[in-house]
């Protein structure tokens, strides 16, 4: 079976512009960056996360509180998958009580992760409100999750893969589309 | 859950990290795995420190700790980590089982795993019977103490509070001080310790010093001051005092004049040594209080780490045990 | 009443020549031994041993027949049925039952039992002490009047030397084999294998080879000072090995035996703790394996002897440090030692057989181990180039903690004939 690269729906700069717009969204929508936090979800939506905060601080002049979430041991498929997966750190260095929480990952899909992600927030506090930021939303939800800021939507099927690359991590910063070809 | 976010080119590697059933000894390990477990363990510090001292990750899981030895501390450490994971914990002892009534080992075992136990916990008096349960039964074995032969999560917790203190463990001098003969923290330690390239040398009264040890890739040596001078770590270990009675040394008194650690001792050794002690300490006896105590001890780090080591241990072997791809 | 054993290579005659010939046995005795076709008249059994050699058949002087006391784990019958499917005709048993063989009613009993049972021949062992106890003697006499061949408290030594001296110095007058088990048990005490770079690693606790040497020199000075024999039992170290071999060049009448597993296995074989391999003497290391070997081809170990020690499956599957001491090993033991010895070109097949029938049957003045025309047909018929390895289903001992299963084995016994009949058949 041979992975191959269907299309690559942002690069670098498409990529920049959503997050400015996100973070436009976010101070609009929460009047000012008061009580606000950032969270991202280990690892990518971590990175995401800084760079919304780089943004915000530009604009506002105030560095929100970020925190890093390993979901990992709030997974519902631990118990039947074969073998247990690394396990990231969680870093959350300041008090989620009262917060306006915004919860960033890099791509939106079944909602399994975010809701890890709900689950592992509300054992560190009671947060004032949770919203989503996803840079990446490919539908075929299986929960009943939706994101409040999203920097491109993006149908899919069920076959392809969706890669978001970041240069902390990848070789560059894109959206790549992939998908697996049929030996028939 | 997102496949993406796994399958990464440069990411870290996913997948088959963990192929073990059990737990039985640190030898059976590779530096490689010995290190997954040191870092999951770092992962796990954090979620001791929460307010919420507990994730999901083992929800529904059922844990036996089956301990055929008195083990407070030991016990303790991993029902704290099973129940900081979300699993059912069920405590039998030698008193509560059916041991005292002539029931064999592999009986009592088989018993448990007919409850459809996912994991047993099993400290013994003999070397061995972790493997003996492990070969029999289906669900996983992790040692907790055999006998004089390994404690390997007591080999883990140490190695992680040396590596916390130290940044490494490759290329540290190590001392062991004591009674190697019949420690099975010894010998866990010295397999760790050696597998990550720390250099090790045993130190102790030459009749508890076990024939044919240094085929296990030590040094040693009968001279405290000598290895007090060298060493960046310091593993004491606890004296039985019962042991005296088998005429391995001629009292209490003098093992603590010859090789229990004092600040008088103390004198020339490296000025960030790290002593250690798998506790309970005799004190007085391994060590004088005010070492116990002092600014060298990480004892109490120890403890603490204890229950992050267990905590990996438990998720890696409990969390997936699961044959489908 | 005749039985042809036609077709297959024998060994006979004092000398143990090895040649193709036919056997006939009359009654009890060997009629003739003559090349083939010149067998005439009409036979009640015919053996073709076409493709297999006829030996000796072997004498097993150090065998544990459990019965009376731990019929759970052997009885005469199973035990006599193991011995012949290993081509056995004749064993000692040992004194350590319950209750144990220190008077010559229990003696009788055993005997009884034997002739009830009618496989092999049994030459019992009595004890040097009553009660194994090592304190007071047995009454000797009546023991070799019961029909003991020798005596021993096997299991455990004489510890205290006075006793020992005086019952060399009794036995000496009853013509009867003092047979020791080495072990310094203040040294030994607590442990469950060799002492060594293994048990250190395993956290067992260890039995030092120096524990049975020191009972070995002891013996000797012994033997020495009553002016008697003395015969060294299951000999597992490099260090027994020497001694003994400098006692039989001062002249002494000190001898030995030794067991398949002392020649092939190490203490390595304990390193997954499983209990099959836990055997007091311990397996030693390679370098005894080696001593072992030299002993035996220098003449300083006279006799192979398997050391049978049947229990339970559910007494050893305790852990390694509560599981009883043994293995058995009548059904292997022509096999083991041919590969190991044979195979390996350490020893021909004559100078194996000797080790397994006559010299061991001359120690206690016994008439096995020579086929030839007038004499006792015990015989042994068996496939040199068979391959197998042993499964616990193939075993007939009652007990089946081998320490050879799953080993492959070269050389399986076809036929055993104890007295001119047969007792065993694989054919």
């Amino acid at each position: 079976m041979n992975i191959t690269v269907k299309a690559k729906p942002m690069d670098e700069e498409a990529i920049r512009r959503a997050i400015l717009r996100i973070a436009h969204e976010i101070l609009e929508r929460n009047k000012g960056s008061q009580d606000l936090a950032i969270i991202g979800i280990q690892r990518r939506g971590v990175i995401l996360a800084e760079r919304i905060r780089e943004v915000i601080k530009d604009i506002e002049s105030t560095e929100l509180p970020l925190g890093a979430l390993d979901i990992t041991l709030y997974r519902d498929d631990l118990t039947t998958i074969a073998y247990s997966p690394l396990v990231h750190r969680t870093e959350m260095e300041f008090d989620v009580n009262e917060k306006r929480i915004i919860l960033v990952d890099d791509v939106l899909y079944t909602g399994r992760t975010v809701r890890c992600a709900l689950d592992e927030i509300i054992d560190f506090g009671r947060p004032a409100c949770i919203q989503l930021a996803a840079l990446i939303d490919r539908g075929h939800r299986e929960l009943p999750i939706r994101a409040d800021y999203v920097g491109k939507n993006m149908p899919t099927s069920a076959s392809e893969f969706v890669e978001v690359h970041l240069k902390e991590l990848d070789d560059a910063d894109e959206v790549v589309v992939l998908e697996r070809e049929r030996n028939d | 859950m997102t496949k993406e976010t796994s399958k990464k080119k440069n990411g870290t590697q996913e997948g088959r990290i963990w192929a073990h059933k059990d737990l039985l000894a640190l030898k059976d390990l590779s530096a490689r795995e010995i290190e997954l477990i040191l870092d999951t363990a770092e992962s796990f510090k954090e979620v001791s420190q929460r307010s919420i001292k507990k994730v999901p990750a083992l929800r529904g899981k059922t844990i036996v700790n089956l301990f055929f030895e008195p083990s407070t501390r030991t016990r303790t450490s991993f029902e704290l980590a099973a129940k900081r994971l979300s699993a059912d914990t069920i405590n039998i002892s030698k008193s509560t089982s059916a041991a005292v009534k002539g029931e064999s080992l592999l009986d009592t075992a088989k018993n448990i795993e007919a409850m459809n136990v996912d994991a047993i916990i099993i400290r013994h008096e003999a070397a061995g019977a972790p493997k003996i349960l492990a070969d029999a039964i289906a669900p996983a074995v992790i040692n907790a103490g055999d006998g004089a032969h390994e404690h390997p999560t007591q080999g883990l917790l140490d190695l992680l509070t040396i590596r916390q203190k130290k940044g490494r463990i490759q290329g540290l001098e190590v001392g062991i001080v004591g009674d190697i003969l019949h420690s099975r923290v010894a010998r866990s330690d010295i397999w760790g310790l050696t597998k990550l390239g720390a250099k090790v040398t045993v130190c102790g009264p030459p009749p508890l010093i076990p024939a044919g040890i240094e085929e296990m890739g030590v040094k040693v040596t009968y001279d405290l001051s000598e290895i007090i001078r060298r060493v960046d770590v310091l593993i004491t270990l606890r004296i039985q005092l019962e042991r005296q009675k088998g005429s391995y040394f001629p009292s209490i008194r003098e093992y603590a004049r010859f090789f229990g650690i004092d600040n008088e001792k103390l004198q020339g050794a490296k000025p960030d040594i790290l002593i250690m002690h798998p506790g309970p300490i005799n004190r007085g006896v391994e060590l004088s209080p005010d070492i116990a105590d002092g600014k060298y001890s990480v004892i109490l780090e120890q403890v603490a780490n204890g229950v992050a080591a267990r905590m990996a241990v438990l998720y890696l072997i409990v969390g997936a045990q699961s044959e489908e791809e | 009443m005749a039985l042809l054993i036609k077709g297959g290579r024998v060994l006979h005659g004092k000398k143990y020549a090895l040649e193709k010939l036919d056997v006939v046995v009359e009654g009890t005795r060997i009629k003739t031994i003559a090349s083939g076709g010149s067998q005439k008249g009409t036979f009640e059994t015919v053996i073709d041993a076409t493709g297999c050699v006829v030996v000796p058949g072997l004498f097993d002087i150090h065998v544990h027949l459990r019965e009376p006391g731990r019929e759970d784990a052997e009885t005469i019958a199973t035990g006599t049925r193991a011995a012949v499917k290993g081509g056995v005709v004749a064993l000692s048993s040992m004194p350590n039952t319950k209750p144990v063989i220190d008077n010559g009613g229990m003696v009788e009993f055993i005997l009884s039992q034997v002739e009830e049972v009618g496989l092999c021949n049994v030459h019992p062992f009595g004890a040097i002490t009553k009660g194994l106890l090592g304190e007071e003697m047995a009454e000797i006499g009546e023991l070799a009047e019961a029909g003991c061949v020798g005596i021993t408290d096997d299991g455990r030594p004489v510890m205290n030397s006075v006793i020992l001296r005086r019952s060399l110095e009794y036995a000496k007058h009853f013509n009867i084999l003092v047979m020791e088990h080495c072990e310094d048990i203040n040294l030994s005490e607590g442990g469950v294998m060799n002492e060594g770079a293994t048990s250190t690693r395993l956290g067992l606790k260890g039995i030092p080879s120096a524990s049975e040497a020191i009972l070995v020199a002891r013996d000797i000075h012994l033997a020495r000072l009553a002016g008697t024999g003395i015969h060294i039992a299951h000999v597992s170290c490099a260090e027994s090995v020497e001694l003994i071999r400098q006692a039989r060049r001062e002249g002494l009448d000190v001898t030995a035996h030794t067991c398949p597993h002392y020649f092939s296995l190490t203490e390595e074989n304990c390193a997954d703790f499983d209990t099959r391999f836990k055997i007091n003497p311990p397996l030693r290391t390679r370098r005894d394996v080696e001593a072992v070997i030299a002993g035996l081809k220098d003449g300083t170990i006279q006799a192979i002897a398997s050391d049978h020690a049947p229990h339970p499956g559910y007494e050893k599957e305790k852990d390694f440090n509560n599981a009883p001491f043994g293995t058995i090993g009548l059904e292997t033991l022509f096999s083991v030692s041919y590969t190991y010895l044979v195979e390996k070109g350490h020893l021909s097949l004559g100078e194996l057989i000797k080790l397994l029938s006559f010299n061991p049957a001359q120690l206690v003045k016994l008439d096995y181990g020579v086929l030839e025309e007038g004499g006792s047909a015990h015989i042994a018929v068996i496939d040199l180039n068979a391959e197998y390895s042993l499964s616990p289903e193939d075993i007939v001992s009652k007990s089946k903690n081998s320490v050879f299963l799953g080993v492959p084995l070269k050389g399986a016994v076809r036929a055993t004939i104890v007295d001119g009949k047969v007792v065993y058949s694989a054919f």
